[in-house]
């Protein structure tokens, strides 16, 4: 397999020099496998959302390396990072971070409007992972309107609607019950399957006991603290 | 960025303000009514601008008013043989004329006294001037609102408290009102004697020079040899229409520009205050992969979408209300305390160069009290969406 | 993208409309030249017109061009202006020194 995302001795501080400095990650080296499906554990405060937004391109490091597919994007001016994290991940965010007064099918679309990809094409994708995901005759719902366990879906189609390589979920099932949180490690069972990298922050022992997760890596202070297979 | 992106961004922006729609309705109504006013003011202005530049062109070369102790006086008659001895000076006329107050309307009258010998066939006259003693002839205003017409009289109280009554011999056709519409014309004789105007002055003298290109010598000369006159030139007459007219001054428009920064003020002081909402929404763009630009070219579609249309609308509001219903809506406002006040039947002037300054004044600011305000939220790294 | 071309169809309608109303206004501003206008001036040569016949509330609101320059402070110096009048009319430009 090959090697997909790589951080070499990461570094993230946050408010360098103030009074209220937060050194989040102090040397973090991890590699993560293409097809693996990892997950982050660790307590709160443990560094994990921070790891995995710089993971994920979301935000650039203090110092160190990132790399994803061969590629150092820790230094990447905005527009590029923009571009690398648009091709290549798709984001599940706890919270969702739905727009909760559009419809369904708007919120997985939104991804798609500032590109090229045409309208025709966008509804196609659009269609068939709501399709897929069981969200076809909600499609013209606001998300308002829907349960916790759809926006759930909706939040995966979303991640899922620009074909990524790497899917990233922080805190997937914060807001989940058992049955609900079953139901979407089966989805990324699905996805894994697809050859999909999965890359999970958790606290919960149900996912990263789940036999989903192929490999977890725990988090304690900003650092790594062990590597469970 | 392509055209399609572009347009797929519009579409966004479009449905968000759709999202928005009873606050959005009433910005852009606001919006239109300002800009439709000031426009019609621009609009107006420049029309009589214009026009006044058009109709008086043949206004006297030069007039010849007298001081005195600082205050406009009578001229007297011989200061016309002096005029007439400068070189280049054509035909000096004294002209007799003043104002009347009509107590019965409470309006005023400009008098004005031909002289024996009328220049026929007026085209912008219905009926004749007045030849015999006692005639007169009348403005449109004049003869309205004194219900009165050709065959009909006007009855006025002379200097002395005495009641006169004119037969009236034409009227000026409403076409000719923003020249004639407070007019009283008499003979020369009745008007002096109407005004108890002693027989060797006038009120002032208009001038002919022969080349037009010697008006300011000549004006220049008269200064020199009747000190205490104030000659005016046809230049200077034009001029001021020109500048008193002018869209650069005028309270009004200083009104209007405040009132339109005040707007953009407000504008911006409720973006400013980016809702939890908008910034919310701002942070999951960036977290689902539209970075900044994108965000931003959001914000300016999102502005520009109002502006634009509040533009539009306000300019084909005001071109129509000026040039189509005569500034109906503005002249109770400009009347003031005139009673007598001529239809502002005008014709359009087009002057591209102040819509374009219309244009970039109303809508820059809004566009930039939109996407401004956005800018510290949309420069945000997107990771603070994975805290939210 | 439905609204996004309903928008520039509505703005392109708008513009067109405006377009539409300035050449019309060209046309009867050049036909008024043409027209009227040489009527108007010969009344206005033959009366020894100066002025427009617009605010009558004052001699230097009904004369502005005949008007002197200590005339709208005739009231008083300072004095701020009482008719709307002024509101459009700014005071007359400074004369060459005569």
């Amino acid at each position: 397999m090959a090697r997909l995302i790589e951080t070499v001795d990461l570094h993230k501080t946050y408010n360098p020099g103030k009074p209220d400095e937060v050194r989040a990650l102090q040397g973090v080296s991890l590699q993560i496998e293409e097809g693996e499906v990892v997950a982050l554990k660790g307590p709160s405060g443990s560094g994990k959302t921070t790891l995995l937004s710089l993971l994920g391109c979301m935000s650039r490091p203090s110092s160190g390396l990132v790399t994803v597919a061969g590629r150092d994007v820790s230094r990447l001016p905005e527009r590029f990072l923009t571009a690398v994290r648009r091709q290549t991940f798709g984001f599940i965010f706890q919270q969702f971070n739905l727009l909760r007064d559009v419809g369904v099918l708007e919120n997985v679309l939104l991804p798609l409007y500032p590109q090229e990809c045409p309208v025709k094409e966008m509804r196609r994708r659009a269609d068939a992972l709501l399709e897929r995901l069981g969200l076809a005759h909600r499609r013209h719902l606001k998300v308002r309107q829907l349960s916790g366990g759809e926006q759930q879906r909706v939040a995966i189609a979303r991640a899922l609607v620009n074909a990524p390589q790497i899917l990233v979920a922080d805190e997937p099932t914060a807001h989940l019950d058992s049955e609900l949180a079953a139901e979407l490690l089966e989805i990324l069972g699905g996805l894994r399957d697809e050859g999909k990298t999965i890359v999970i922050a958790t606290h919960d022992r149900f996912v990263y006991d789940h036999p989903l997760i192929g490999r977890v890596v725990a988090l304690r202070d900003g650092r790594l603290a062990a590597e469970a297979p | 960025m392509s055209v399609t992106r572009q347009l797929k961004i519009l579409e966004f922006a479009l449905a968000a303000t759709l999202r928005q729609r009873g606050r959005n309705f009433s910005i852009l109504l606001v919006y239109t009514l300002v800009i439709a006013v000031l426009a019609s003011v621009l609009f107006l202005t420049r029309a009589l601008r214009e026009e006044a530049t058009l109709l008086l062109s043949r206004a006297p070369e030069l007039v010849v008013q007298r001081i005195v102790a600082g205050r406009h006086d009578l001229i007297p008659l011989d200061y016309g043989r002096v005029l007439a001895t400068i070189p280049g000076v054509g035909q000096v006329t004294p002209r007799v004329w003043g104002y009347y107050y009509d107590g019965l309307t409470r309006s005023n009258y400009t008098m004005l006294g031909i002289g024996a010998d009328p220049p026929e066939g007026l085209a912008l006259l219905s009926g004749r001037l007045p030849r015999l003693p006692k005639e007169c002839a009348l403005g449109a205003g004049v003869a309205g609102l004194r219900g009165t017409g050709p065959d009909g009289d006007l009855i006025l109280v002379d200097h002395r408290g005495r009641t006169v009554d004119l037969p009236v011999t034409g009227v000026f056709r409403s076409d000719s009102a923003l020249l004639t519409n407070d007019l009283v014309l008499l003979g020369e004789d009745d008007l002096r004697s109407f005004f108890g105007l002693p027989p060797d002055r006038a009120t002032d003298f208009a001038v002919e020079v022969r080349n037009p290109q010697e008006v300011e010598t000549v004006a220049a000369k008269v200064k020199q040899l009747l000190p205490d006159t104030r000659p005016i030139t046809r230049r200077e007459i034009l001029r001021t229409y020109d500048s008193v007219f002018s869209w650069r001054s005028g309270m009004l428009l200083t009104l209007f520009a405040s009132a339109l920064l005040a707007f953009c003020v407000l504008a911006w002081d409720k973006a400013t205050g980016l809702s939890a909402e908008e910034r919310r929404e701002i942070g999951i763009l960036k977290a689902v992969g539209w970075d900044t630009a994108d965000v931003l070219a959001l914000k300016f579609w999102e502005g520009l979408v109002l502006s634009l249309t509040a533009l539009l609308c306000g300019l084909i509001l005001a071109w129509v209300h000026v040039f189509w219903f005569d500034s109906q809506l503005l002249t109770p406002v400009l009347k003031g305390w005139s009673i007598l006040f001529p239809p502002f039947a005008l014709v359009p002037s087009v002057d591209l160069y102040q819509l374009f300054v219309i244009a970039f004044l109303t809508v820059t600011p809004y566009v930039a009290s939109t996407v401004i305000p956005s800018w510290k939220t949309a420069i945000t790294d997107p990771e603070s969406m994975m805290r939210s | 993208m439905i609204r996004a071309r309903r928008f520039l169809a509505l703005s392109g309608l708008l513009l067109v409309i405006l377009a539409a109303l300035l050449a019309q206004g060209e046309l009867r501003a050049r036909r008024f030249a043409a027209a009227d206008v040489p009527a108007l001036a010969r009344l206005g040569a033959a009366l020894g017109l100066t002025d427009l016949a617009i605010w009558t509330e004052a001699r230097y609101t009904r004369h502005p061009s005949q008007a002197d320059r200590f005339t709208a402070f005739q009231d008083l110096p300072g004095a701020f202006d009482h008719f709307p009048a002024g509101s459009i009319v700014a005071p007359p430009p400074a004369d060459p020194v005569r």
